[in-house]
């Protein structure tokens, strides 16, 4: 009963706001309508909407799912450095942090639902009723770790959210060990899928031991620079607390990812330029293009200078604490990361393929509609989850408020 | 098998309860067919007689679909027998009869295409090649000067990537050594596809087709029978004849006798005498799939 009224008060949340929050829903539902419409042409033709073909036979869906992947990890990485550091407002962060992470795996799972050939048949998958290839697949490690991962986070972040609401002390005994265990699953989820792609030998690109510490590194420069907007913009709007220390402080450590990143993927560049080995295709696809083939080395190119942008920017401690030239920084990494998941990582394991043979890929309309629905529907439901938590948390909204209302209208 | 037993009491457990809360869809208008056809299980774990009925209900199914008498076949792997195929390269002339032939008695798709065969164009002072070979060669008149030619499709390996990532085992190897998928199980991740180092996997990217009056009737549950949009297919060293004693098609078809096949656990077979006779080499070695197709040089 408590729990329908906390979720009945939430959702009074979610339907007022002001004219310029009704404006940005609007925006989002048009997004969805338009990137749905074109995500009803593949349920109905297939996946022969997308470009995707047998020599290129996974793409920008997987890629944008790796990158969330990699966003939903570092959400809650971000408790580490909140505790060790002690900012203040630790149970915020989680807040925040574990309410980004939630959206992320749910996008994530939606992004592997749109690329399978037949989604009605996902129950096969499930332990018990279908057959589970568990633990020899990855595909069915990845499934399990992102669904434990998502049901820890939600139960955290609601749990935190009821108590504040209902004006009780939250029992730390039951959060603390959850919250201990999502840091460990947040390196495991982000593992887990560098090992899909880490796991086959046929895929010469993507066979590198160093694959899930890159993978690991990336993810701490773009999922932080997320919040890191984020918590600015809750500090001029609510009363959400966070010193400068305390973001420079995440800056900071993005620069200690990106730089890790950066070393990474030179260690990789130099075995593989240097042996100049029958390997070396896949990289010089990805940087320079095989012949008259060269229509991903744009995004590569434009991936690289980003990334190099912001590692400037967030190096130079004058331009890491300017506020403006940090957010030019964080938008600038993200973006980054998110050309490298989304086109960078993927599509050069496949081009050559395992038979020598070019195929030049390239996102259809198709694929960019279904991800920009996917995209909005995550973004809504995040606008929707951090409204009602800032709400809760700051601006005193509990069951008082409604009870009082109650009472005036009797 | 007691174990096994209890497993399937459970999930035809299961199957009830989905089957009850689904009925009431069913009700609403939905055909009862698809929906048996959905809650289908793994065809790995069905009875004997579960398989037959699935066979009996398909071959109705496609007759109402294509108007023709249809035999689908459920027959399991014989005993004793271990199949091997070896190709001459000295004697291909890259003709792709064989593509066409697995085409016409597979029921792969026209159009979209599907071929499970691809033949690579190589250039002979390359050796082979795979980055600097041609699937797309188009010349008047085959062989040409200085070219050679190198046909790939599944190599049915021993020790197989793509069943080991295949997350709802819809794709596994049969105790004849032949690699199968469960169209009706394959939910079409594709991770099979990456995990293949051949390209012997083929998506259904579009909705199949093929036309009635070309269909071969003859078929398979796991092998040539209709596939669905959105499922993984594959080179079954045609099951639907090896499993009755007849050579897979493309060997039939070869117009310079280089594709022999046969059993490996017979040692008076051709395939055991040309491995014993002739050196011969496996695509990918280093990879250790340990393929059951052999390439080696006859002449």
């Amino acid at each position: 009963m408590n729990f329908i009224r906390f979720i009945t008060g939430s959702i009074k949340i979610i339907l007022q706001g002001s004219k310029a929050y009704y404006a940005w829903l609007i925006f989002l539902l048009l997004l969805i309508l338009w990137g749905g419409f074109g995500y009803f042409g593949q349920l109905s033709e297939g996946l022969i909407k997308t470009h995707m073909r047998d020599s290129v036979s996974w793409a920008f869906y997987i890629g944008n799912f790796t990158f969330l992947v990699g966003v939903a990890a570092a959400a809650v990485l971000l408790v580490i450095p909140a505790y060790i550091y002690d900012w203040k407002p630790i149970k915020e962060i989680v807040i925040f942090g574990e309410l980004l992470a939630v959206c992320a795996v749910i996008m994530c799972i939606s992004f592997i639902v749109v690329d399978i050939g037949n989604p009605l048949r996902f129950w096969h998958m499930l332990p018990l009723i279908g057959t589970m290839n568990f633990p020899s697949s990855m595909l069915s490690w990845d499934f399990f770790v992102l669904n434990i991962y998502l049901i820890i986070n939600l139960i955290v972040v609601t749990y935190l959210l009821y108590c504040i609401f209902f004006k009780k002390e939250y029992n730390k005994s039951l959060v603390l060990p959850l919250v201990l265990i999502s840091i460990p699953m947040a390196v495991a989820i982000h593992t887990v899928t560098a090992f899909l792609y880490n796991a086959l030998p046929a895929r010469p690109f993507w066979n590198s031991a160093l694959l899930a510490p890159r993978f690991l590194a990336s993810a701490f420069c773009s999922g932080p620079a997320i919040l890191l907007i984020l918590f600015q913009l809750l500090r001029k709007t609510t009363k959400f607390e966070i010193k400068d220390e305390a973001i420079w402080k995440i800056a900071e450590l993005m620069v200690y990812a990106m730089f890790i990143y950066l070393f990474f993927t030179i260690a990789e560049l130099f075995k593989e330029f240097y042996s100049g080995t029958e390997h070396l295709l896949y990289w010089k696809y990805l940087l320079f293009g095989i012949g008259d083939n060269n229509e991903i080395v744009v995004y590569s190119w434009l991936s690289i200078i980003m990334g190099c942008i912001a590692f400037i920017l967030f190096l130079i401690p004058k331009t890491r604490m300017n506020f403006v030239t940090l957010n030019i920084g964080a938008v600038l990494i993200y973006a980054s990361v998110y050309v490298e998941k989304g086109i960078a990582l993927i599509i050069p394991g496949f081009t050559p393929d395992v038979l020598g043979q070019i195929y030049v890929y390239t996102p259809s309309m198709t694929e960019i509609r279904t991800a920009a629905m996917i995209f909005s529907l995550g973004f809504l439901l995040f606008t929707f989850l951090v409204k009602v938590a800032i709400a809760i948390v700051f601006e005193d909204y509990n069951i008082d408020v409604l009870n009082q209302k109650k009472n005036a209208l009797n | 098998m007691v174990t096994m037993k209890k497993e399937n009491s459970r999930r035809s457990f299961f199957k009830n309860i989905s089957l009850a809360s689904l009925s009431a869809l069913a009700l609403n208008g939905c055909d009862s067919k698809a929906l048996t056809e959905f809650l289908q299980r793994n065809f790995r774990t069905l009875s004997k007689k579960e398989k037959n009925d699935i066979v009996k209900n398909l071959e109705v199914k496609y007759k109402e679909t294509y108007g023709k008498e249809f035999h689908v076949s459920a027959e399991p792997a014989m005993e004793g027998v271990l199949f091997g195929y070896a190709l001459d390269l000295s004697r291909c002339i890259g003709c792709r009869k064989c593509v066409y032939a697995c085409v016409s008695e597979n029921n792969q798709s026209r159009e979209p295409q599907i071929h499970w065969i691809q033949v690579l164009e190589m250039e002979k002072e390359k050796g082979i090649d795979l980055a600097h070979s041609n699937v797309h060669y188009n010349p008047e008149k085959v062989p040409e000067k200085g070219k050679s030619y190198f046909p790939v499709a599944c190599q049915q390996c021993r020790n197989p990537q793509c069943t080991t990532v295949c997350p709802v085992k819809a794709t596994w190897q049969e105790p004849d050594g032949i690699v199968v998928v469960d169209y009706n199980w394959c939910i079409g991740c594709r991770y099979c596809m990456a995990a293949c180092p051949y390209g012997a996997r083929h998506f259904n990217w579009g909705q199949p087709n093929v036309p009635a009056e070309e269909i071969t009737t003859e078929m398979h549950y796991l092998g040539n029978r209709p596939r669905v949009k959105g499922v993984v297919e594959k080179c079954t060293f045609c099951i639907q004849r090896v499993r009755v004693g007849k050579y897979p098609s493309c060997v039939e078809i070869c117009p310079v006798g280089a594709r022999k096949f046969g059993n490996l656990l017979d040692s008076e077979s051709e395939i055991r005498y040309i491995l014993e006779n002739k050196r011969v080499f496996v695509l990918k070695q280093e990879l250790n799939t340990q393929p059951k197709f052999y390439y080696f040089f006859g002449i």
